[in-house]
C-alpha cells in the first residue's frame, strides 16, 4: 500500500512537470466561458502530441499502455500547474475498445485519441432521459447503409463533433432493451442540424442538441452487432460515471488553488462560514483525489468496471457542489453584471447531480446491485 | 503508486477481523459480559496489535500506520471494547523519545475537549483526560521545553464511561512525572507525525465504525417488512442507506491516505492529510449513524438496539485529536489561510 511514486513514476512526473510549465494554454476554468471549448481541442492536441494523453490506453490505439494510476500523476501535475484538466473522452474510449471490432477500432480510436477528430454522444432524448432504453431515434436498413432519424439531446460538444457515438432502434418489436444498435454517424452531412443549449451559467458552447433527419451511416460504422447497443450503452455511462476517467481531480483541484488565492488575496474579509465552505471544497476535492488513487489501483491488474462507478459519481458529485458552494460563499452574488467567475462556476455545478445519470438513478443502482437491497 | 493492500496486510485484515467476529460486541448485552471482554483483550494482547509501533530492530516502528488503521477499522466494526488508539499512540510516543516500552498498560491524556494532546505546565495537567483508560495504569502527556518536548506520565485513577460505552475514559487528578529513560526530545515535526498517526487511527476507527452500522442497518431492512413488504425495498430507505455507503466509501479513500501519510510524509504535510481525513470521516460518521439509527425506526431509538453504541463510539471517535471544525481549521492551515476565531 504506498501512495509514493516509483522509480518511474517519478521520472515520468518531473518530465510532465518540465512540459507543463511551458505549455500551459492558459485556458479558463471550462465551467465558466466559452474560450474554454474554443481551446479545447487545441490543448487535447497538445498534451497528445507531447505524449501525455492516453496514458493508461492500450499502445495500438495511440494510448501509451502505461498503468492505469499514471492518469493521478497526470491529474496532480495539472492541478500544481494550474493548465487545465485532460480531455474527458475516456468514456467514449473504454465503450469503442470493448464492444467495436477489430476494424472499428482502427478507423476510429486513434482520433478520438489523438484529439484530431472530435466526438459528441448522442444517447439521451427529450422522452428518453433516466428511462435511456426508451429511446425512439430510429435507424432504418438502406443497402449498405443506416438512415437515422430522431432527436438526441444534452450532446455536449455538438458543434464541434466531427462524429456522433449514436444509439438508435433497429428493431421496434422486441424487448425495449434488446431492439437498440449503437453507430459512429458522420456530423458533418445534410439530414443532421445541431443546436446549441445555452446553460444556466451562460455557457453556450458545451451543451446541445442534435436532429437526426434522414442522415445515413455506413452500416460498417455499427458498433458491435444488431441489437447490442444497450451493452454498449452501459459501458459508455458507467465509466461516464468514473472522476477517473473524466479527469475530473484536475478541474476541482484547479478551482480549489483558485478559491484559496481568492481568500489570502483579502485577509479580514471573510468569515467563519465563508471558511468553512473553503475547507469543505479542498477536503472534499482531497477524498476525490485519494479516492481515484484508490480506484485506479484496483485497476492495476486489467479493467474492471461494475456499480461502483455509481459510489464515485456521487463522491465526485459531493466534491464538484463543495467546490460549487464554496465558490457561492466567496465569489458572492454582488456582482452587478451578475458574470462574475465564481457564481458561474457555482451555477455549472448543479448540472453534476443530473448529467452521465441522476443522483437518484445512482442510489437505485447501489441500493440494488450493492447493497442487494430487496427488489419491491 | 500501488494503494491495494499487500498480501501480509490483507491477511493482517483476515486475523483482525477473526478476533472481531469471534469476541466483539454483537448485542448490547455483550458489554456487561466482562469474560467477553477479557477474552477479547487477552487476544489483542497475544497478537501484539497494540505493540505495533514499539521499535524494531531496524530502528524504525515494526509497522507502518497503515498496519495500525487496518486493525483500527476492524475494532471498529466490531465495536471491540478494549483500548487501542491510546495504548498505540503511547508505544508511538516512548519510541520518538527514545524511551523503553512501558512496563505496564499505558495510555495517552488529551486536553479536556480532547482536541489536543495534554501537555504539562510544572507538571500541572488540569483538566486532562485519558482516552482508552481501561486497565491503563499511567497515561503520557507532553512537556514542552525548550530543546522540544518531554514526555511526562501521569497516574491514571479510576475510569468512568461517557458517551461511547466501549471505551472508558479517566479525568486526570495527579501531576506529571518525567518518564524514565529518554533519550531526546521530539521536535515539532515529529509531534505533528504522531498527532498524524492518532488522527489516521480515529479515521480508521470511524470507518469501521460506519461499516459496521450500515451492515447492521442493511440487515434490518432486510428483515423488518411494512405494508406488506421489507421496509429495504422502499426508495426512500434505499436512498437513505446508499447514501451512507456512499460516505463510508469516501471515508474508506481518504483515511488510508492519512494512515499511509503518517509515516511516508513530513510532519506538516502528515498532518494536513491526517486533519482533512477527520474532518471528512467525522461528518461522515455521525450521519451514517445517525442514518441507522433512523433506519431502525422506533427500535433504533431503544437502548437495546445496537444502532446507539455504534453512534456513541463514533462520536468519541470524531472528538478524540479534534472534531470536524478543528480540523477544517487545520486545513485551512495548511493551505496558508488565516483562521481568526476557530471554526468549532
Amino acid at each position: 500500500m504506498d501512495f509514493a511514486d516509483s522509480t518511474e513514476e517519478l521520472a515520468f512526473r518531473l518530465r510532465l512537470r518540465d512540459w507543463l510549465s511551458g505549455h500551459d494554454p492558459g485556458l479558463p476554468p471550462s465551467s465558466t466561458a466559452d474560450e474554454y471549448w474554443a481551446g479545447q481541442a487545441a490543448w487535447h492536441q497538445t498534451l497528445y502530441d507531447a505524449g501525455f494523453f492516453g496514458l493508461s490506453w492500450p499502445k495500438e490505439i495511440g494510448g501509451l499502455g502505461l498503468p492505469s494510476v499514471y492518469e493521478v500523476i497526470l491529474d496532480e501535475e495539472l492541478i500544481t500547474a494550474g493548465a487545465p484538466p485532460r480531455p474527458s473522452v475516456g468514456y467514449l474510449v473504454q465503450g469503442i475498445l470493448r464492444h467495436g471490432s477489430e476494424d472499428v477500432r482502427r478507423r476510429f480510436l486513434p482520433g478520438l485519441v489523438s484529439g484530431r477528430e472530435r466526438w459528441c454522444q448522442g444517447f439521451s432524448e427529450p422522452e428518453a432521459g433516466s428511462d435511456l432504453a426508451s429511446l425512439r431515434t430510429r435507424a432504418e436498413r438502406d443497402g449498405d447503409e443506416y438512415v437515422i432519424s430522431g432527436h438526441k439531446v444534452w450532446t455536449s460538444y455538438s458543434d464541434a463533433a466531427d462524429w456522433c457515438l449514436v444509439l438508435a432502434r433497429t428493431d421496434p418489436v422486441v424487448p425495449k432493451h434488446r431492439g437498440i444498435s449503437a453507430f459512429v454517424v458522420p456530423m458533418r452531412q445534410p439530414g443532421i442540424v445541431q443546436r446549441p443549449l445555452k446553460m444556466i451559467n451562460g455557457v453556450t458552447r458545451e451543451f446541445g442538441e442534435v436532429l437526426f433527419d434522414g442522415a445515413r451511416v455506413d452500416a460498417t460504422n455499427m458498433i458491435g452487432e444488431v441489437g447490442e447497443g444497450w451493452r454498449l450503452a452501459m459501458t459508455v455511462v458507467s465509466h461516464e460515471r468514473e472522476p477517473g476517467e473524466l479527469g475530473y481531480v484536475a478541474r476541482y483541484g484547479k478551482l480549489v488553488n483558485g478559491l484559496v488565492d481568492a481568500v489570502k488575496e483579502r485577509p479580514g474579509t471573510f468569515g467563519p462560514e465563508e471558511q468553512r465552505d473553503l475547507a469543505w471544497a479542498i477536503v472534499e476535492a482531497e477524498m476525490l483525489r485519494c479516492h481515484v488513487s484508490r480506484r485506479l489501483s484496483d485497476r492495476l491488474d486489467g479493467l474492471s468496471h461494475g456499480p461502483e462507478g455509481s459510489v464515485d459519481k456521487l463522491l465526485m458529485t459531493a466534491a464538484e457542489q463543495a467546490v460549487g458552494h464554496a465558490a457561492l460563499s466567496i465569489g458572492g452574488v454582488s456582482d452587478p453584471a451578475g458574470v462574475d467567475t465564481w457564481l458561474k462556476v457555482y451555477l455549472y455545478s448543479r448540472a453534476q447531480s443530473v448529467m452521465g445519470g441522476t443522483s437518484q438513478v445512482q442510489r437505485n443502482l447501489i441500493a440494488s446491485r450493492i447493497l442487494e437491497l430487496p427488489t419491491s | 503508486m500501488d494503494v491495494r493492500l499487500s498480501p501480509e496486510q490483507s491477511a493482517l485484515r483476515g486475523s483482525a477481523v477473526q478476533v472481531v467476529d469471534r469476541l466483539g460486541v454483537r448485542a448490547v448485552a455483550h458489554l456487561d459480559d466482562r469474560e467477553r471482554a477479557g477474552k477479547l483483550d487477552a487476544a489483542v494482547d497475544a497478537t501484539g496489535w497494540r505493540e505495533l509501533r514499539t521499535l524494531a530492530e531496524d530502528g524504525g516502528p515494526w509497522a507502518s500506520p497503515v498496519e495500525v488503521a487496518i486493525v483500527a477499522e476492524e475494532l471498529g466494526r466490531g465495536l471491540a471494547d478494549i483500548a487501542f488508539l491510546g495504548p498505540t499512540m503511547a508505544a508511538d510516543l516512548r519510541r520518538l523519545a527514545g524511551a523503553p516500552a512501558a512496563a505496564g498498560r499505558e495510555t495517552i491524556a488529551l486536553t479536556a475537549d480532547l482536541a489536543e494532546p495534554a501537555c504539562a505546565v510544572d507538571g500541572d495537567v488540569t483538566g486532562a483526560v485519558a482516552i482508552d483508560a481501561e486497565a491503563a495504569t499511567s497515561a503520557l502527556v507532553l512537556v514542552a521545553g525548550a530543546e522540544g518536548y518531554a514526555m511526562g506520565a501521569v497516574p491514571v485513577g479510576d475510569v468512568v464511561t461517557g458517551a461511547d460505552l466501549t471505551r472508558p475514559m479517566a479525568r486526570l487528578t495527579a501531576r506529571a512525572a518525567p518518564v524514565s529513560g529518554q533519550t531526546r526530545r521530539l521536535h515539532e515535526g515529529e509531534v505533528a507525525a504522531w498527532r498524524s498517526l492518532g488522527l489516521a487511527v480515529a479515521c480508521a476507527d470511524l470507518v469501521g465504525t460506519m461499516r459496521g452500522t450500515l451492515a447492521l442497518a442493511c440487515d434490518y431492512a432486510h428483515a423488518r417488512r411494512q405494508f406488506g413488504a421489507a421496509i429495504g425495498s422502499f426508495q426512500a430507505v434505499q436512498h437513505l442507506l446508499a447514501d451512507a455507503f456512499v460516505a463510508t466509501e469516501g471515508s474508506r479513500s481518504i483515511a488510508l491516505h492519512a494512515a499511509w501519510a503518517a509515516d511516508a510524509l513530513p510532519g506538516p504535510d502528515a498532518l494536513a492529510a491526517a486533519s482533512a481525513a477527520k474532518a471528512y470521516c467525522a461528518r461522515a460518521a455521525r450521519a451514517v449513524c445517525e442514518t441507522a439509527i433512523q433506519v431502525h425506526g422506533g427500535i433504533g431509538n431503544t437502548w437495546d438496539c445496537l444502532a446507539h453504541v455504534f453512534l456513541r463510539r463514533a462520536l468519541l471517535s470524531a472528538d478524540v485529536l479534534g472534531g470536524v471544525g478543528d480540523n477544517l481549521a487545520r486545513v485551512l492551515a495548511a493551505h496558508g489561510v488565516e483562521v481568526d476565531h476557530g471554526l468549532r
